[in-house]
């Protein structure tokens, strides 16, 4: 049940107080410079480049003033079985010559280039999330929804997002309620086709009731004029400050790539 | 699992984001204006279900569900997962941005493999066979996943080749387990909601 706290989609909590510059700056500037920043870092060659990458989307975190405290702590480093994979890694990298061997136990050979690619790894994909996080991590979700439909995804796809973060507070509810019900009747988890089986019958009934949430929630749209689009509130624009963004953002990358990319040629 | 940013070399990860693109392609195209609010509906529920954890042996595993998503949504569950997929990201920063398309496409497709084969005999006379497809539906799902997860890493390097097969092997108790959890799931809307599991062309939901 800790899990539900985290269910709340922290997006609209993450930031307090005043706004930071970069809440201020176009949302769709910022989703594409996400994206454009992820593009860039998984291209980049050698741990010292990615560690670069890193320390600069450290910065942007710091920049947008998210409790850095709360962003580590969401920051699973990397989930559950792709840990596993990582950790396997130096195990699983062939052992390339007597320079390469890290450490021996048990006849297993461990080497330093399996090391090092998974250090790569988890440096890139940090570097990704906490960039992505600082970026669009503290966008509320209708600039969300109208920065993704001004980057051109299409229409029907923005609506289900839009009504998707729209009812995941409320089927939350709906899932604790009927978890609370359960655990007055006695449920407790166990593996066994019992608990199996209630939580079935407890996904089954989400569905079912969400579904004929959605009958209604449908009726009030189409009552409301619904056509198959949404209006838009107000309108996105790029000012000053945002190209500002959008140069001192480039500037520092092309710096960290030719940096990266230097060390690796000069490798 | 999620496959985080810079694991995959990028042939595989520009395959699996055109193919993922053509997928979402086909689901919007099943997706008419009024079926909208009920997909969304859905892929809020199978969000919420991810976070429910079940105990697997002395462990435990978050759901899943992405075969009976297949087998309600049909084609829509494409769309549907990947908002959730997209949401687990940008939100909680599971996964990675890169790797976004290749995600999706180890969820989704398998989905929407199980639904198309299992749909039709969900409302078969004997219960029985609904439950049996329902629960190989479930199961399947996830050891489709299992496969395009290991295929992709075993593709992307040699260094690979040992966690590809780890991978299918942890997810054979989690299979199992949604298996059995879809069993449950497609008995009691057959009980409750029959309408849901009635074949009809491809306007399912």
């Amino acid at each position: 049940m800790t899990s539900l706290a985290v269910a709340r989609l922290p997006a609209l909590s993450l930031s307090h107080g005043p706004q930071a510059l970069i809440q201020t700056l176009d949302a769709r500037m910022r989703l594409a410079a996400a994206f454009c920043f992820a593009a860039f870092v998984v291209t980049l060659p050698g741990l010292a480049g990615l560690l670069a990458a890193l320390g600069l989307a450290l910065g942007l975190v710091v920049l947008a003033r998210l409790p850095l405290l709360s962003v580590l702590r969401r920051l699973v480093m990397v989930e559950g079985l792709m840990l596993v994979v990582l950790i396997m890694l130096p195990f699983t990298t062939p052992v390339a010559g007597p320079n390469d061997l890290l450490l021996q136990v048990w006849g297993l050979q461990a080497s330093w280039s399996g090391l090092w690619h998974a250090l790569r790894i988890i440096v890139t994909s940090n570097a990704v999330v906490f960039a992505m996080l600082a970026l669009v991590g503290s966008m509320p979700a209708h600039q969300l929804v109208q920065a993704l439909t001004a980057l051109g995804l299409p229409e029907r796809l923005v609506q289900l997002l839009a009504l998707c973060l729209r009812y995941i507070d409320i089927l939350t509810d709906e899932y604790q309620r009927l978890r609370h019900a359960m655990k007055l009747r006695g449920f407790q988890l166990s593996c066994s086709w019992h608990c199996y089986r209630s939580l079935g019958y407890l996904v089954a009934m989400l569905i079912v009731r969400s579904l004929e949430r959605s009958e209604r929630v449908l009726a009030a749209m189409m009552c409301r004029g619904y056509t198959g689009r949404f209006p838009v509130a107000q309108a996105l624009r790029m000012r000053v400050r945002d190209w500002g963004f959008v140069f001192a953002f480039s500037a520092a990358c092309l710096l960290v790539g030719i940096w990266a990319w230097s060390g690796a040629l000069v490798r | 699992m999620h496959i985080v940013d810079g694991t995959l070399s990028l042939p595989i990860i520009a395959v699996g984001s055109t193919l993922a693109v053509g997928g979402l392609a086909l689901g919007l195209r099943a997706l008419d204006a009024e079926r909208v609010p009920a997909a969304a509906m859905l892929s809020a529920t199978f969000f919420v279900a991810s976070l429910i954890s079940v105990p697997v042996g002395p462990s435990s595993a978050h759901l899943i569900m992405s075969g009976v998503a297949g087998l309600i949504l049909g084609w829509a569950a494409f769309p549907a997962l990947f908002v959730g997929l997209l949401l687990q990201t940008l939100f909680f920063g599971y996964g990675g941005l890169t790797v976004l398309g290749v995600n999706t496409l180890n969820i989704a497709l398998p989905a929407v493999i199980v639904g198309l084969a299992a749909r039709p005999f969900l409302m078969h006379p004997r219960t029985g066979i609904a439950m049996i497809a329902g629960g190989l539906a479930g199961g399947g799902a996830i050891a489709l996943t299992a496969i395009m997860v290991a295929l992709e890493l075993a593709l992307t390097g040699e260094a690979f080749f040992v966690s590809a097969q780890g991978v299918i092997l942890i997810h054979i108790p989690i299979m199992v387990i949604e298996g059995l959890i879809s069993v449950a799931v497609v008995r009691f809307l057959r009980q409750v909601k029959p309408a849901l599991l009635v074949s009809s062309r491809r306007t399912w939901v």
